[in-house]
């Protein structure tokens, strides 16, 4: 997680659980990592379900959330905060950008380009093989290729998230490392973490690719 | 068919095409965007036509258009959206179309915010719109069930010659949640041959219309639409019963926050406490009946998100047998397992 680059782009098919993982990831981060970490919420897309409704909770592991002009969960207009340039032009900031979701969310990020110089960043691809746009080898590459036009950016990483929520199995958690192990092989870029639930931790077979991140639904209310 | 993940908006669109809905006219709104952004992408592969409308009320209008047609037709809209629509509900209601209206709800009145609310209950269950109507209105929990009624609605809609509301607060249209389409059970549906489809000159034409002058006519025109109101009465009213048998304090909820009851009543039971639910799945017709099958309750609790609109109802089905008390959140806020817990307690303090 710290060898990532520093500035950590997350996107995917809206519905693939980009937030949760840039959450999970950050939180993690800011633990792991001695310093500063930004988590800078760009969605524009969706109007639930945004990091910056948990910023009382990831400010209490000093991480800095940033993400619209307009405070609280009560607005759906497309205003970014210039206040995002700040961890972006600071070396000292470790920085995850939690993208809204599909192309039409990735557009927000056409504004930074500039910072996504190579070895600067990395670029992770959230996949869930239980979304149906992105069950298949056409629809994940269909996607990437639509965002990476939007972005001008290479995806550099792919994430396996496929899960049910709680209903989620190893079963499934398998059935996405190969679609995305077939993703990996036509466009040569690796699988850097799988996203696991973290009550299936203790099934959690020898063969999983890349990193495994426990996720604990953040985003998700017990009675959800 | 395995389950996929979708948002509830998403597999409202989906479940609608799977019910055979062909054309969709509808206008922005958050929070239940995903929709019309679904059937915009998906209609056109099967040969349907999705139309972004100039308004609401155009949207409506031509719902009534279409459904004049005898096509499957579908608009969904969120509260300030669907109140825009009420005066082409009441002719499609009066002109007796059938169609499926969708409501993401949010908070308000007015603009309100955007935020998942109840308080589109009154709108939804007491015809919106002028004049003697009623439409059958589901309130789906799940988004398994948003899916089931959803295709179910296109079937009950062609049944009774209504429209038929599907409302979910937003929560409802924006969390995700497995799912599956399956088949519903079949129901005999009657020809239309009300459908103005062009006569090709071998009848007479089908004239679909609201409007009647005489006065006797039209009498007779809401005596018969009464009768048809009484029959989904009869036949289509739906709700679930979840641990009542011996619950002392039952809750009355539906939607997003009877999902967060349900957490409330595990939580009581552990400590002891009996508590239940009933759950109207239909909003209208009401399930009266329900209120008489709690043999062991000693007070009612109704939740919603809202100053309190379902309490109403609540209180015609109770006839005046227990004591009703009330706890809601309102504006888009949403009541946490624990506050509802509270409320149950000080409830039950007072129930001697």
């Amino acid at each position: 997680m710290l060898n990532d680059n520093r500035i950590r782009i997350i996107i995917g098919h809206y519905g693939s659980g980009k937030t949760e993982f840039s959450v999970n990831y950050a939180i993690k981060l800011a633990e792991e990592s001695k310093r500063n970490v930004a988590l800078a919420d760009l969605d524009v897309i969706n109007p639930y379900f945004r990091s910056r409704e948990k910023w009382e909770l990831l400010e209490t592991y000093n991480i800095n959330v940033l993400s619209s002009y307009v405070k609280g969960s009560g607005s759906d207009l497309p205003s970014v905060s210039a206040d995002v340039l700040a961890p972006l032009q600071n070396s000292d900031y470790n920085v995850v950008l939690d993208v809204g979701g599909d192309s039409a969310g990735a557009r927000t990020l056409a504004r930074y380009t500039e910072y996504f110089v190579e070895g600067e960043y990395d670029m992770f691809c959230v996949v869930n093989a239980n979304r149906p746009e992105t069950q298949t080898l056409e629809g994940v590459l269909e996607h990437i290729a639509a965002i990476e036009r939007t972005t001008k950016t290479k995806v550099t990483g792919l994430i396996n998230n496929t899960h049910l929520l709680r209903f989620t199995t190893i079963e499934d958690i398998l059935k996405g490392q190969e679609l995305c192990k077939e993703v990996s092989r036509v466009l040569n870029i690796p699988i850097k973490y799988t996203s696991i639930i973290h009550t299936l931790m203790a099934e959690v077979p020898d063969n999983i690719e890349g990193t495994v991140l426990p996720i604990k639904m953040i985003m998700r209310e017990d009675w959800m | 068919m395995a389950k996929v993940l979708m948002k509830g908006n998403e597999a409202i669109g989906a479940a609608a095409i799977k019910a055979g809905c062909k054309y969709f006219f509808g206008y922005p709104i958050t929070p239940q965007n995903e929709l019309p952004e679904f059937m915009s992408r998906e209609l056109p592969k099967i040969g349907g036509a999705f139309v972004q409308a100039e308004s609401e009320v155009a949207a409506i209008n031509m719902i009534y258009g279409g459904a004049g047609t005898g096509a499957r037709v579908m608009t969904s809209s969120s509260s300030p959206g669907i109140a825009l629509k009420q005066e082409g509900i009441s002719y499609i209601a009066g002109a007796e179309l059938p169609c499926v209206i969708v409501n993401i709800s949010r908070g308000g009145p007015g603009l309100g915010g955007i935020q998942p609310s109840q308080a589109d209950y009154f709108m939804s269950t007491r015809g919106g719109g002028n004049g003697d109507y009623r439409h059958l209105c589901y309130a789906p929990a799940t988004l398994q069930e948003a899916v089931d009624l959803t295709i179910e609605a296109f079937d009950v809609a062609d049944q009774y010659r209504t429209p038929v509301i599907v409302i979910g607060d937003g929560m409802i249209g924006q969390m995700m949640e497995p799912v599956e389409f399956n088949e519903p059970t079949k129901r005999n549906l009657p020809e239309k041959t009300w459908a103005t489809t062009g006569t090709e000159g071998k009848r007479k034409p089908n004239i679909i219309n609201s409007l009647a002058l005489d006065p006797a006519e039209l009498e007779k025109h809401n005596i018969k639409l009464d009768n048809k109101y009484k029959e989904i009465e009869a036949n289509e009213t739906r709700y679930e019963m979840y641990k009542t048998e011996d619950a002392e304090i039952v809750f009355v909820a539906y939607g997003t926050t009877s999902r967060i009851v349900k957490n409330t009543i595990e939580a009581l039971r552990a400590e002891g406490i009996k508590a239940g639910l009933i759950r109207p799945i239909t909003l209208w017709p009401f399930p009266n009946k329900a209120f008489t099958e709690i043999p062991a309750a000693k007070a009612l609790l109704t939740v919603e998100m809202s100053m309190g609109q379902m309490i109403d109802d609540v209180k015609i089905a109770n006839e005046g047998r227990l004591p009703i008390h009330f706890y809601g959140r309102s504006g888009g806020m949403i009541p946490s397992p624990e506050e509802i817990g509270n409320k149950a307690k000080e409830v039950l303090g007072g129930v001697k």
